[in-house]
């Protein structure tokens, strides 16, 4: 067989069919959509249905703990009366140490349940360890594909971690150097041992997720007798935020506000070979965050079910400094230990709980394990050893790759709200380029996958001169 | 140098792409570099660190690659120590509980 790059890359929809056991032609419709409800639908996974494979498999009912230091110290700075009272649900608690866990043990359950002989992710994160450990669980096979080293063989401390989690659970690691190609190299196993994809993008992968959604309501209606106002979550592929808000919505009608929040890393690019080990979170940034809220369908799967843009209210982002100083302040503070990258939602919600009365609440929706490698305290001496300058000053200074600022005080930590109607517009005028016609049905998928309305949509459709067919057979 | 036994877990090295193999959409310092794998499993063959060897990997596949180090370690840590760490607890805490006079 020719295993050429471009021969291997041709290749990709059949390998992907065998690979998932969806045939995602059928969710195809008219010139730009596709049914994205129905392709969740048939995947099948009521609520129910998870949470009992997520208990009998160590996932899920992770404790909801008030941060009532961390409050505190957010009202020291907010106006009189204002400063939500702040929630975290404490996810690192799941068997592999992360939210994770929920979207592997769907996935592996899945892929036992077709006769798969074993499982591939390609990740970096957490996901690595879930799948490894979920797949341990079922007696599956498990390889974690990994972009961890610069072409030097120099690594990131915290995927060199995540990688030792995962041989923990038994799992072979694939580790590669910095690229878009590793998915050449994914494809090539994913061929030749005939394993589950248990990719972070199917709706398995996401349908995990909807049971913490659920929690955190049913947690804060136990915990202050009423459901959140505000839920802040991480965002890097879209899938935590997908996953939570599809949630949150199956156990509440209450408008509770959803919040994504990323890392600011702008200006370092992530295929870059001299800038891979310049910043200081692999996960949960705007390198993700950003193209993938644009382009779902850029993942390794030919439909996402991970569509932050459907779901998300606000989205911030908050600096490195910010993050590691909150993570900082749980372990201080809160006597919480856990790792940077989960706490990215926590630096957010520091920020906007200032925004809101006393009474309100905020929960943020995830913790992360810490260990060596995987920690503040190894991230920044990283950094530290990489020529980044690290300092107490305003975080608005720091530039990625070049620095790491500390606030000077508290006030000085401040999420930044990105544009999200730009976004939108971005999204939508990605989606019709090049395009004459598009169908009713194309219109309100438009109109789904960024949360606007149709008006919002035919503005921008007349703009490029774009029309929208009557009727479409 | 000494010979690395047949059956020894080991890492190896191996080229997936050579540099003009590499797909077109990517920066100029990742193009000029090659794509790198790093896999470990059980060396089929005696061998010294350097040479290309083949490998069973712990899924029961082959790979062949350079022999980077037998029974490879795991040397992450915390780091060198950062003492503004220290100065993020007294911030916080002077913050919050209002600094030594207060204790």
């Amino acid at each position: 067989m020719n295993n050429s790059y471009e021969a291997v890359m041709a290749r990709k929809n059949d390998i992907m069919r065998q690979s998932v056991g969806i045939d995602y032609n059928q969710y195809e419709q008219d010139y730009i959509s596709f049914d994205f409800e129905k392709m969740m639908d048939d995947c099948g996974f009521e609520l129910d249905e998870i949470r009992k494979i997520q208990a009998e498999s160590g996932v899920g009912q992770t404790p909801l703990k008030e941060c009532k230091n961390i409050t505190a110290l957010a009202r020291k700075v907010a106006k009189p009366g204002y400063g939500a009272r702040i929630f975290i649900k404490d996810e690192a608690l799941n068997d592999s140490g992360s939210f994770k866990a929920r979207r592997a043990s769907i996935s592996c359950y899945q892929a036992k349940k077709m006769g798969y002989k074993g499982v591939i992710a390609a990740t970096s994160g957490n996901y690595g360890a879930a799948v490894a450990s979920q797949a341990a669980k079922y007696g599956l096979k498990c390889i974690i594909v990994q972009e961890c080293y610069d072409s030097k063989g120099v690594g990131q401390p915290e995927i060199i971690e995540k990688a030792r989690a995962c041989e923990a659970y038994g799992a072979e690691v694939v580790q590669l150097s910095v690229g878009p190609e590793l998915f050449y190299k994914f494809l090539l196993l994913l061929e030749e041992t005939g394993y589950f994809n248990a990719s972070l993008y199917t709706p398995y992968g996401i349908k995990g997720i909807e049971s913490l959604g659920a929690e955190l309501v049913e947690d804060s209606i136990r915990l202050t007798g009423k459901e959140p106002d505000m839920v802040v979550v991480t965002n890097a592929g879209g899938g935590n935020l997908t996953g939570t808000a599809r949630g949150i919505k199956q156990v509440t009608d209450k408008k509770i506000e959803i919040v994504g929040s990323s890392v600011n890393l702008k200006g370092l690019h992530m295929a870059s070979d001299t800038d891979f080990n310049k910043k200081s979170f692999t996960t949960g940034h705007t390198g993700f965050g950003i193209p993938f809220i644009m382009n779902p369908d850029r993942s390794d799967v030919p439909r996402s079910a991970a569509r932050a843009l459907r779901y998300i209210d606000r989205y911030v982002t908050v600096n490195q400094g910010e993050v590691f100083f909150m993570t900082e302040a749980l372990s201080i503070l809160e006597g919480i230990e856990r790792g940077p990258a989960g706490n990215t939602s926590l630096a957010a919600a520091f920020s906007l709980a200032q925004e809101l009365p006393e009474d309100k609440v905020i929960i943020v929706q995830e913790t992360e394990y810490t260990s060596a490698g995987k920690h503040h305290q190894a991230q920044l001496a990283f950094a530290r050893d990489n020529g980044i300058c690290i300092y107490f000053g305003n975080p608005q200074d720091e530039i990625p790759g070049r620095s790491i600022v500390f606030p000077k005080d508290i006030s000085f930590l401040k999420a930044i709200n990105l544009d999200l109607d730009k976004i939108k517009t971005k999204y939508i005028n990605n989606h019709i380029k090049g395009l004459k016609q598009i169908s009713n049905k194309d219109l309100e998928f438009l109109v789904n996958e960024t949360n606007t309305s149709k008006r919002f949509v035919e503005n921008l459709l007349t703009h490029k001169n774009i029309e929208v067919e009557a009727k479409h057979e | 140098m000494n010979l690395i036994k047949k059956n020894t877990w080991v890492l190896i090295k191996k080229t997936i792409l050579e540099p003009k193999e590499r797909t077109g959409s990517i920066p100029e310092e990742t193009k000029k570099v090659p794509l790198l794998m790093w896999v470990k499993g059980y060396t089929l063959d005696d061998a010294n660190i350097g040479q290309n060897v083949k490998i069973k990997t712990l899924t029961g596949r082959f790979e062949t690659g350079e022999l980077v180090e037998a029974n490879p370690s795991y040397m992450h840590t915390y780091g060198k120590f950062v003492p503004e760490i220290l100065e993020i607890d007294k911030l916080l805490k002077d913050t919050l509980f209002g600094g030594e006079n207060n204790e």
